[in-house]
């Protein structure tokens, strides 16, 4: 199936809950609200047509001018070889979503990414942990505003630059020599 | 104690050792037990080192399992923040004299991934580094060359006269160890 009729199968679902695919003319995605979601993805699950069967990624895009921050949901389909890209759109200060590890068990970990690097809230996780930064990390590091703390258990997290001190000797070289040439009387010209 | 050391490394401290000294540090640094701790691609080349053709075992040296019968960290690969705490209590674990290799560029200053924000700038900021192998990751006879140079710093130890100072304050190897933090 393609977008459109994946997007028209959902609308004839849902009604009025499925809006129009955007943007028409590239990779087509569809918003969804967040009240909606867990409802949608088990239906593109469950239903014999769309048989989405693989939940291929989960990300997060961060819009701090907007804002906002959209999660990702990249639906794969093994049995039927179709794709479909839902999103929602969730507020910034407060991003909050309905799980959906109860419907593909590989939202387990993708969750627990957009948990620890976004920061972003996972109603109903059985288990939502930081997966790769340390328990007791300050921060998300993938907001655009992230600032890294200077240290995290005794451990300063930058390091100073050892060819800082350093100057380039064709540099030194080049300097010497025009303060040669202009110390040096100049030759008069005869004519 | 061979003379000529003290004339090869006229920039590093040389010491003068006992008899009893050269006798004890010749079998200490003929049988360096290092401990298995490859953290990423350096651990390929660690288990290289450990291989037929590097054979890093004719050194005496052979790998280890548990940090309570190792002598020498050799910490291969990038090190995360997750990791950094492991690899401070594996080093903290490990019985006295104890040496470290810091493997690679990503192990000493953080290498192509310094600026990210999950791995440790070095693992120098954790625990005090005795030879820094620089390569991305090393070959075999780089590392070789390091631990060549391990067993350089060992023979100029005073372990006995150490061994014998133990309880007094300043009972040491004659090493000083600086951790940055």
């Amino acid at each position: 199936m393609t977008f459109e009729e994946i997007q028209q199968r959902l609308a004839a679902k849902f009604g009025e809950r499925i809006g129009a695919l955007a943007p028409a003319n590239k990779d087509p995605f569809l918003v969804v609200a967040a009240g909606d979601l867990v409802e949608i993805c088990r239906f593109a699950k469950e239903d014999a047509e769309l048989a989405f069967d693989c939940l291929m990624n989960l990300s997060s895009v961060d819009w701090p001018k907007k804002n906002q921050i959209e999660v990702v949901y990249h639906l794969w389909s093994y049995s039927k070889r179709h794709a479909f890209v839902l999103k929602v759109l969730l507020d910034r200060a407060q991003p909050q979503v309905a799980s959906i590890e109860s419907v593909w068990k590989s939202a387990d970990w993708l969750e627990r990414e957009q948990f620890d690097l976004m920061g972003v809230q996972f109603e109903g996780h059985p288990d939502l942990r930081r997966i790769m930064m340390p328990d007791d990390w300050v921060g998300n590091p993938l907001r655009k505003d992230y600032a890294e703390q200077p240290q995290w258990h005794n451990i300063t997290t930058t390091r100073d630059n050892s060819l800082e001190g350093y100057v380039r000797l064709d540099e030194l070289k080049k300097k010497a020599a025009e303060a040669a040439a202009a110390a040096a009387p100049k030759k008069e010209v005869l004519q | 104690m061979p003379k000529n050391y003290q004339q090869d490394f006229g920039s590093v401290i040389t010491s003068k050792t006992s008899f009893i000294d050269e006798i004890i540090n010749l079998a200490r640094k003929s049988s360096i037990f290092y401990l298995l701790f490859g953290l990423a691609c350096c651990g390929i080349e660690l288990m290289q080192t450990g291989g037929p053709r590097a054979d890093i075992d004719r050194f005496g040296s052979v790998p280890r399992a548990t940090p309570r019968q190792s002598d020498l960290m050799i910490v291969a690969g990038t090190l995360t923040y997750k990791m950094a705490e492991r690899c401070r209590l594996l080093y903290q674990q490990m019985a006295e004299p104890k040496y470290v290799i810091s493997m690679g560029s990503c192990a000493s200053c953080g290498g192509l991934f310094q600026y990210a924000y999950s791995v440790c700038k070095g693992v120098d900021k954790l625990i005090p580094v005795d030879i820094y192998v620089p390569g991305c990751p090393p070959r075999p006879e780089a590392l070789t060359e390091g631990l060549m140079r391990v067993q350089d710093k060992i023979v100029r130890e005073r372990w006995f006269s150490a061994r014998q100072k133990i309880g007094q304050p300043e009972a040491s190897l004659g090493v000083e160890y600086k951790v940055t933090a």
